[in-house]
Formats: C-alpha cells, structure tokens, sequence
C-alpha cells in the first residue's frame, strides 16, 4: 500500500487553488479592462407630454431629438462618449414637470435637461434648473417672457423653439393689410386660458394696432386648455359676430375647435388668423377643413423652399414614418446647439457648454438664410424662418407665403421689450 | 360681470335660441354620463370612479367600429352594448368585492381601474389624440331658428338623449326590472330572501350604468378628439351634476345637468370669467340648502 503523502495532498489542493485563483485574477483582470476601455454614456434628460390631447408633442420632440442623437453618436461621439436620450412624461402638469426634472438630475444621473415641455411647465422646470445649475435647453415653450424677462431667466437656461413675439410680430404686419384689403376691423380672440394663449394673442394685436389702428377687439373668449368642449365658446363669437377671429389654439384642441365651429358654419361667417393652423398633426386630422385661415408656418418640408429642408424632412420621414412638425426641429437644432457645444470644448460641464453656446451661429436647413443664432443677451434663437400665409386642403397646405422681415422683427422686439421694462 | 353683454343677450331672440340650444346640448351628454353614475350610486351604494373610463372606452369603440363598418348608428349602439359589457364584468370580478368595505377602499380599485385603462387606451390605441369626424349623415348646414343657429347634429343628440332619459324613466318606474331594481336599493337582503338573484341584479344595473357613460363617449365622438384620460374632465363635472341633483336620483340628474349647461352658455356671455366657478358655487349653495340635492332621493 502506497503512502499518501499528506504534503502531496497539500500541494495538489494548494496549486489548485492557485490556478483559480490566477484564473480568476486573469478574468477580473479582463473586466476590469473592458470597463477600463468602454465610455460613459452622457444622458440628456427630456421631460415632456407623452400622454393626452397633446402627445404628439412629446412624441414629436423626442423623435427631433433622437435623430440628432443618433447622427453624433453615429459619429463617434464625443471622443467615443455616446449622448442618450432618457425621456419622461409629465402629462403637461407643472408640478409633476419640476418632480420628473429633479428625477432625471439627480436619480437618473442626467449632465443636460432638453425641456421638452410646453409653456405651462416650462417655468416649473426653469426654477429647478436654476437651483441645481444644470444646462438647459427649452425646447417647446413659446412664452416671451420666459427668456426676456431678466427675472425669470437663468444663465444655464436657453430656448430654442420661435416665440410668440416673433410671430405675432410677423402675424400682425402680415394681418394688417387684410384689415385695409377687406375692411376687418371688427375682431375677437378666442384662445387658450394659459400663459401661451395670454401673451401671444396680445402681442399680436399689440402689433396690428400698430400697423392697422382701426383695429378693434371687440370680445374675448378664453377656453381651457386641453378643453374638451368649446360649444359655449362657439356660440359667444356667433352671438358677437366679428368679422375676424384669432386664435392660438393648437393641436387637439385647435382640430376639435374647428370640428365644432363647422358645425355651426362659423369659418363662413369670419375669416380666422391662427398661428399654429399649418402643422401636418392639425392638417392631417381635421376632416373638413375651412378655407381661407391664415396661419404662420409652425413647420412644412416646403418652407424654407431649400433642399436641405426637403432632405431633412425626408430623412425624419423615413427614419420614424410621420412627417416631422414644428416640436420636431425646434428640439433638433436644440440639440444641435448642444452637440456643437461639446465638440467645440470637449466638455459635458453645464457652465462650460453654457458659455460656448452663448451667441453661437449654426448652419440650420431651418434658418430664414440658411442660419439660427443662439442670442446672447436673452439666450433665445433668432433668424429661423417665419412665414404667414393661406391654407389650402392639400399639400404643400400653405399658398401665398410671405416671409417675415427679420430686421423689422428685432426693431419691434427691442421696442417692445425697452416699454416692458426687460432692456 | 358683463351685464350689457348679458341684458344684449336677453332681448335678441337668436342670442336665446343659441344659448339655450347650447345649454341644453352640453347638458345632455352630462346626462348621460351623470345618470349612469347616479344610478349605480342610488342601486349599488358605489361612488364609480371609473365611470369617466367608460365614457373614454365608449368613444374610442365607436372610434373603431365606425372604421370599420362606416356606420355610426352601428358603431353608437354596439359600442354602448361592448361597455355595458365591459361594466358588468367589471362588477362581478372587482366591485362586487368592495360594496361592504370602507369608501377608501372602494376609491382605491376605481382608481387602479383608471390608470389601467388610460394604459390599455394608450396601447391599443396610441398616445396621440384621434379625431372621428361627423359621419356624412348629419354633415349638413346649421339650422336656422329665429336667427339662432342649431347644428342637426345637436337635435339629433339631444332628442336621443331625451328618449334615452324617458326610458330609463319608464325602467324604473314602470317595469318589473324597475321595482327590483328599487327594491334593492332599499333592502338588498330582504329582496336575496324573496328568492330574488340580487347578483345578477347589481350586474344588470352596472351594466346600464356603464351603457350610459359608453354611449355618451360614442355620441360625442363626432365633435370631440379623443385622448386618453379624457374621462377625467367629464367625470368631474358629472359628480356635479350627480351632487347637485341628488345622489341616486335620475331625474334629479335630468334637471341639474340641464341647469349647469345654461349656466355654461350663459356664463360665457355673462361671466365669462367665472363660468367654472360659478358651477362649483351653484353646487355648494345648493350642498347649503338642501345637502341630499335639488331632487334628492334615490331613485326618485
């Protein structure tokens, strides 16, 4: 019989173990160098509106983001850091738009907030991004004020979408010479109760007093927003019978708006200006829709009448088989700003990239010269196209554009804003 | 206050005409929906918090089946039937659970019922609003009445409305589904020991209360988009119209509803700045001086 040597035992036990564990040094050794060499993902945090009358919104402005995503990442990134896109409904509600916001910072790790929200929470989600420093594009709201006022800006804080300043500028020049053509004098407004509707529909007939001051306003009706109903609003313009209406509905609430007033022959009986009428979400889904409404361009692959703007409306087309709309390149080019940001410093630092985007010019298939300009006094772009003209039932849905006069539109701008105190 | 604009109003015969109609139009589809919900209250005992789902699930059915077939008659009243459907297995799987455990509880599966539905609505349907369009048979000119205008859509909806209350009338009150129905709400114990199944009673009554709330959704489908969640705004305005007319009371219902349509019309030539808030302070007066309702009784 054999002695076992216990040493031998030992020695085979003892050299097992440290075969494992060489191989196991040797595994962790790997895994510490695939984590070595794999890079950080740096998430931009979108709060927007998924769910409700105006969906299409969120829907819209996460797809216009994404494709500028998806064409920097396909890129390289910055210095192989992929951008993701982390998305968050907040159903429109402010509160629950500040509380998603602070999630995406803090939670989910986000370095930059798209703020995707319309107007109503575009303030929310302004005050916490002051508080917490984090850049922000806003990439929805149209409310003025949100930028030009000193108070209520922030230095982390940008817009990138048009403002209702711009385009009741460019509205009322463009109105008033129907007020001389056709003799309008006699007007109402009928838009949505929130600060959207509020200031656009004054700052229009701010400026088409200016230029037609026969001009009167002789009622005003102020649905809800996201109303289900507007019989009782309906029935008030009848009764007050003005010869023109404006409106800033939107969406939705604009389609069942004209749904319901054709029941009553209402677009028979007044000519409507709406800015927001020459969207294809709008165009697409009102069945009978009236003729004659002037609106401003929101967006069409047809305007600017430029191939990048047909090339870029294409791609969208195909790459998430809807038409883009106006949500769609407003949050685009916001991020492209913010993508041209980090190329040009090599930095995701909130104030870093804030300084850099800071009066930066693009090249932009959406800019009235082929240009967008990131202001610097009031963070906010100018010289994206804007135009107004007469919707027709087909495409290209607006005929007659005429194209608004930027110089003109920042010499009112800056009158209106020097009365109001912001400059 | 815009009293001018109010007294203007008054003395023009089109002004009345128009703002009647459009008062009597809001109110009937809140009938609709309000009388389903008082009558599952007045019956069952349950606040049915779902019963603005069921509304949103009644437009979207019809929706579809008038894609389908191109008949909005078809699409109105099968779609009606699929929520009463729907209702009755809802009762008899979930509420049937809670009818003796505490309110909270039963707010709680309502409320659960809500989310899942927006969920599913958005699922099946997607997120963004859709839109009917009026069906081909009521796309015609408004008609014109002592200079008033009132869309053919409107009467179509509001004389069905009004057929759909006096039936529900002629239900409760002269039929024997009626007086079990009554009779339950009454003494649900007494009734189970006079041989009486008061299960499948309850579920009947469900289902017709979710008929009601389905068919609304369906009716107005024409002239409102859809989206999910919108059987919130409705739901709180039928609580109103409900509490205002007393809870469990149908005619009471009919009154009410009928009442805060012409508040609405009215108040946006009058108050236009308050018309919201004036429903809520008609509903609180009325809380003050008579807490049960303007008619308020079950089953009245």
């Amino acid at each position: 019989m054999k002695k076992v040597s216990k040493l031998g035992a030992s020695r085979r036990e003892f050299l097992k173990s440290a075969a494992a564990t060489a191989a196991f040094a040797a595994v962790g050794g790997l895994a510490r160098s695939a984590r070595g060499q794999s890079k950080e993902v740096i998430k931009i945090g979108q709060p927007t509106i998924l769910s409700g009358r105006v969906a299409r919104l969120g829907e819209s402005s996460r797809n216009g983001a994404q494709l500028a995503i998806d064409g920097f990442n396909a890129a390289g990134g910055l210095n192989g850091r992929m951008l993701q896109l982390v998305t968050r409904d907040s159903k429109g509600r402010p509160d629950e738009a500040a509380r998603v916001v602070r999630e995406l910072i803090n939670t989910d790790k986000c370095s930059i907030i798209l703020d995707s929200e319309a107007s109503s929470a575009a303030f929310a989600v302004q005050e916490v991004i002051r508080q917490t420093g984090t850049l922000c594009m806003h990439a929805c709201s149209e409310t003025t004020s949100l930028t030009a006022d000193p108070k209520i800006r922030a230095a982390n804080a940008f817009r990138c979408a048009r403002q209702d300043i711009h385009d009741s500028i460019a509205g009322g020049q463009y109105a008033a010479q129907f007020v001389k053509q056709q003799g309008l004098k006699r007007w109402m407004i009928c838009s949505p109760d929130y600060a959207y509707g509020r200031d656009v529909s004054a700052l229009f007939f701010h400026f088409l007093k200016q230029n037609a001051p026969s001009v009167e306003v002789v009622s005003e009706t102020w649905p809800k927003l996201f109303a289900p109903d507007y019989t009782e609003n309906i029935t008030k313009i009848l009764q007050v019978k003005p010869q023109a209406l404006y409106s800033a509905l939107y969406g939705g609430d604009l389609v069942t708006f004209i749904d319901q007033g054709n029941l009553y022959g209402l677009f028979e009986q007044l000519t409507l200006f709406d800015p927001n009428m020459a969207d294809y979400t709008t165009l697409e889904a009102v069945k009978k829709l009236p003729k004659g409404i002037h609106s401003g361009d929101r967006y069409l692959s047809t305007f600017p009448a430029t191939k990048a703007n047909a090339d870029w409306a294409a791609e969208y087309q195909k790459k998430f088989n809807v038409p883009p709309i106006n949500w769609s390149w407003q949050n685009y080019v916001g991020m492209t700003f913010i993508i041209e940001a980090m190329k040009k410093t090599g930095s995701v630092d909130s104030k870093t990239l804030a300084d850099a985007i800071r009066g930066m010019t693009i090249d932009s298939p959406f800019g009235a010269d082929g240009k967008i300009t990131m202001r610097t006094e009031d963070q906010t772009i100018i010289n994206y196209a804007i135009g107004w003209g007469v919707i027709i039932p087909n495409a290209p849905y607006l005929e007659n554009i005429e194209p608004a006069n930027w110089n003109v539109i920042l010499e009112l701008e800056k009158d209106w804003k020097k009365k109001k105190g912001y400059i | 206050m815009n009293l001018p604009a109010l007294l203007d109003c008054v003395s023009s015969s089109s002004c009345v005409v128009t703002q009647v109609s459009t008062g009597l139009i809001i109110g009937m589809l809140l009938f609709l929906v309000a009388s389903g919900l008082t009558l599952i209250f007045g019956v069952l005992g349950v606040i049915n918090f779902t019963h603005g789902s069921f509304y949103m699930l009644g437009a979207y059915f019809a929706l579809t089946a008038y894609r389908v077939s191109g008949s909005y008659f078809e699409a109105v009243i099968v779609r009606a039937l699929g929520v009463a459907v729907f209702g009755v297995v809802f009762e008899r799987l979930f509420i049937s659970s809670v009818y003796n455990s505490n309110v909270l509880m039963q707010l709680l599966v309502c409320y659960a019922f809500i989310l899942i539905l927006d969920d599913v609505v958005k699922i099946v349907w997607g997120t963004d609003f859709q839109t009917m369009g009026m069906p081909s048979t009521f796309a015609l000119p408004p008609i014109h009445l002592f200079g008033g205008f009132v869309p053919p859509f409107y009467v179509f909806l509001t004389g069905l409305t009004v057929a759909a209350a006096v039936g529900l009338s002629v239900l409760v009150n002269k039929t024997r589904f009626g007086k079990l129905v009554r009779a339950a709400a009454v003494n649900r114990q007494m009734l189970a020991c006079l041989g009486v199944n008061t299960s499948l009673l309850y579920g009947a009554v469900f289902g017709l209360g979710s008929l009601l709330a389905g068919a609304a959704g369906a009716l107005a489908a024409p002239v409102r988009s859809m989206s999910p969640e919108m059987g919130f705004s409705i739901l709180i305005e039928s609580f109103i119209v409900t509490v205002i007319g007393g809870m469990g009371s149908i005619i009471g219902a009919f009154f009410a509803a009928v009442l805060v349509g012409i508040i609405r019309a009215v108040g946006s030539i009058g108050y236009p700045l308050f018309t919201d808030g004036l429903m809520f302070a008609f509903m609180a007066l009325v809380l003050l001086v008579k807490p049960t309702g303007l008619f308020g009784r079950k089953l009245a």
